[in-house]
């Protein structure tokens, strides 16, 4: 067998294509079946894509790195489901690009905050954590506060992301700039911003424009709230 | 040389005619300086972050300064800049040396390499501190640098795998196979992992074309063998050359060397669902990934095996050698979190370990035990080489660095178990009344003093670099210009 070696180690295109075929094995193996076995995310009535200000929300999330502190995954134990509420659906996440599952709880899972405190209270602990939590370690986003959304901006990205497969509507993408100003006014007419993403929570910053910070209470609002699991249809879903 | 290092185990030692070569050895130079220098800002920027979780003002109220923003600087100087420098570095020594071949492509292309590569990081760096990222762990950099780094990484491949076409020796030595290994899974790993479709081509924002539960496995089949090939397989072939090398012995087994190479590379690539345990991903992912994991413990522990019985004979070297000690240490740390690693990967010690500080402590014995220390052993070893000088400037010195880091080492992890297995018991304690016991908060009142011991731990292992920087720059600057050290030429007979 030994001397079979001999061959590969004085011929380095062979080493280089074994090795080549060798580590690709493993993930072929495990990602291929992912994208083709159609139960691996099973359709959940409720979950719609991001609205515009979420979006733009769910990027400053990602911007600022708060997966580094938060999971977004309750995972399917006891304890983490009386803490955080219903484990984590595949579908929830459909539409996160890029995923924040996260990896390690410096601060607590948020994969259903949405909805678990006030507007109010998501304002105060991102300008100061420690003035609603004093244990909290979290930095201080007042920053947010002072910088505007552009409009423009948040529709290109919509765009891309339906350009990769996120399922938003013509009409959707036709509404960017009146669903962003809609939901960060809470005096605001909802119903047309509700019937394009039911669900989706009218913030208010100081009412005359539209801010990175209420982007993300807005993004935080909805986290685990689209699918309603008091409803029967979704009960196949608990196992 | 391989035929020398390899020893009896080798099959046909044939003497072989040999022209003279010039090595390269400016490009050499140039990633040793890089890796020593990033190697500080890394542990400097770990210090910093570890600061922030024991105390949260020195965030310091600013967008840059942030958890958020400066965690991923750390990860990426320590991974990426100080370990990917010192790679590049050992890795273009000992392909020529192994090869005894002069690197291949000119000096254009191997600036290129050092200088790219180093502009790679610092826009990395700079990016994310100023609020751009893809919000994938390890994989932060937006699509513009990762077009980048592709080519880049191509040019590496050129160099490395065309110095192995322009080899002197028949064989091409055992180092080698594991450093082509790296680059080529690397170069996969990257190109597959950060398939996404920019806003628009003058914004570095970008969206991945994987979503959901497929975007994390893809992310964690690359994470984990980012683990598994730049921190792991890459320092093995440091591990392979430089421990043979101080210790002036063969490979313990060249059998062994074989065995554990394939299987090493066959199984790590499977490993990365253990990262998604109890997770929406479907559990036949999960089983598939924990009992890889489970059996990469063997491999692991093949390679541990052959570095440290290299020395069978030769432990004496020990005791006049510091930086061989830096060597075999972090082999003993190698073996110590690739069993710890295993065992976190079984689903139900999952459940407990995974969020917690235990994994930041798993990692970090891996980190700052193996990937650093192989390092320092390979640098220390290296320097006087690369610069012509008798020896280092003080042995005393790399002594006294072995020490403090070990025990700032020892700190760090303790501290890191005790802090993650606290938190895994608390997050599920249940009082008698059958209420969760604590609340989230009271778990991270509960870190505080192993935070503070955490950060105690890293300033050791930063102080203990400083020291290495010192004394490698006493080293270049002595006047000293003695040709080779002894022991390089009587051992290596290359």
């Amino acid at each position: 067998m030994f001397v079979k070696h001999e061959t590969i180690e004085k011929n380095a295109v062979l080493l280089a294509v074994l090795t080549t075929l060798t580590i690709a094995i493993g993930g072929i193996v495990e990602l291929v079946p992912l994208f083709t076995i159609e139960t691996t995310v099973e359709k959940v009535e409720g979950v719609r894509p991001y609205s515009p200000l979420e979006l733009a929300g769910r990027d400053i999330y990602v911007r600022e790195g708060c997966y580094t502190c938060h999971s977004q995954q309750i995972r399917a134990l006891k304890d983490e489901v009386e803490r955080y509420g219903h484990y984590s659906l595949a579908a929830e996440s459909m539409y996160d690009r890029p995923f924040q599952w996260g990896s390690k709880r410096n601060g607590p899972d948020l994969a259903r905050v949405g909805g678990k405190y006030s507007n109010d209270w998501h304002y105060a602990h991102l300008a100061n954590p420690q003035s609603m939590v004093p244990e909290s370690l979290m930095p201080r986003y007042a920053f947010l506060a002072n910088r505007e959304v552009d409009p423009a901006r948040v529709a290109r990205h919509l765009r891309a992301n339906k350009t990769v497969g996120t399922p938003y509507t013509e009409e959707q993408v036709a509404n960017v700039a009146a669903d962003l100003a809609a939901q960060a006014d809470v005096n605001a007419e909802p119903d047309a911003l509700a019937k394009r993403y039911p669900k989706a929570v009218q913030v208010q910053g100081d009412g005359r424009r539209v801010t990175e910070m209420d982007a993300l209470v807005a993004y935080l609002q909805v986290l685990g709230t689209m699918v309603d699991f008091t409803n029967p249809a979704n009960e196949k879903l608990q196992q | 040389m391989s035929d020398a290092v390899m020893g009896a185990a080798m099959p046909a030692a044939r003497p072989v005619s040999r022209a003279a070569v010039t090595y390269n050895m400016d490009v050499v130079r140039k990633f040793t300086i890089a890796a020593m220098f990033w190697a500080v800002v890394a542990f400097l920027v770990g210090v910093v972050i570890a600061a922030q979780l024991a105390f949260p003002i020195m965030n310091l109220g600013l967008e840059w300064t942030a958890f958020g923003r400066l965690r991923p600087v750390h990860t990426s100087a320590a991974i990426f800049a100080f370990g990917g420098s010192a790679l590049f570095a050992t890795s273009f020594y000992i392909v020529q040396r192994t090869c005894h071949a002069r690197l291949f492509g000119g000096e254009a292309l191997h600036n290129f390499i050092f200088w790219g590569y180093q502009f790679f990081i610092v826009m990395a760096a700079l990016s994310y501190v100023m609020g751009f990222s893809q919000g994938q762990e390890y994989a932060e950099p937006e699509w513009h640098l990762d077009i980048f780094l592709t080519i880049i990484w191509v040019a590496y491949g050129v160099a490395f795998i065309g110095t192995l076409f322009l080899r002197q020796e028949p064989h091409i030595y055992v180092a080698n196979w594991f450093f082509m290994a790296f680059i080529i899974t690397v170069a996969v790993l990257h190109l597959g992992n950060n398939v996404a479709l920019p806003a628009s081509f003058f914004e570095a924002k970008s969206y991945s074309v994987y979503s959901g539960v497929q975007n994390a496995l893809v992310q964690w089949w690359y994470g984990h063998n980012a683990v598994g090939f730049f921190l792991t397989a890459a320092f093995l072939g440091m591990m392979y050359y430089f421990i043979p090398k101080q210790a002036g012995r063969p490979v313990y087994s060249y059998r062994l060397s074989v065995v554990h190479f394939w299987s090493l590379i066959f199984m790590y690539i499977w490993a990365g669902p253990h990262h998604l345990h109890y997770t929406a991903l479907p559990d036949w992912a999960q089983t598939l990934g924990m009992v890889f994991s489970i059996i990469l413990w063997m491999p692991s522990w093949g390679g541990m095996i052959n570095g440290l019985m290299t020395l069978s004979g030769a432990w004496d070297k020990l005791r006049t050698d510091p930086g061989l000690r830096f060597s075999v240490t972090a082999v003993g740390f190698y073996g110590m979190s690739t069993f710890e690693g295993p065992m976190m990967s079984i689903k139900e010690v999952n459940g407990l370990a995974h969020y917690t500080d235990w994994v930041v402590g798993h990692v970090h014995s891996g980190a700052l035990g193996w990937v650093a220390f192989i390092s320092f052993g390979a640098i220390y070893y290296l320097v006087p080489i690369l610069w012509k000088r008798a020896g280092l400037y003080s042995n005393r010195l790399v002594a006294w660095h072995y020490w403090i880091a070990t025990l700032g080492i020892v700190l760090y992890i303790t501290s890191m178990w005790v802090a993650g297995i606290m938190q895994g018991l608390m997050w599920r304690a249940y009082d008698k009344l059958g209420f969760l016991q604590y609340s989230f908060a009271e778990s991270v009142n509960a870190m505080h003093p192993y935070y503070v011991i955490r950060m105690l731990g890293g300033v050791m292992f930063l102080l203990g670099a400083l020291m290495m920087v010192f004394n490698l720059i006493m080293t270049v600057r002595s006047a000293s210009t003695a040709v080779q050290p002894a022991r390089e030429t009587a051992v290596a007979g290359a």
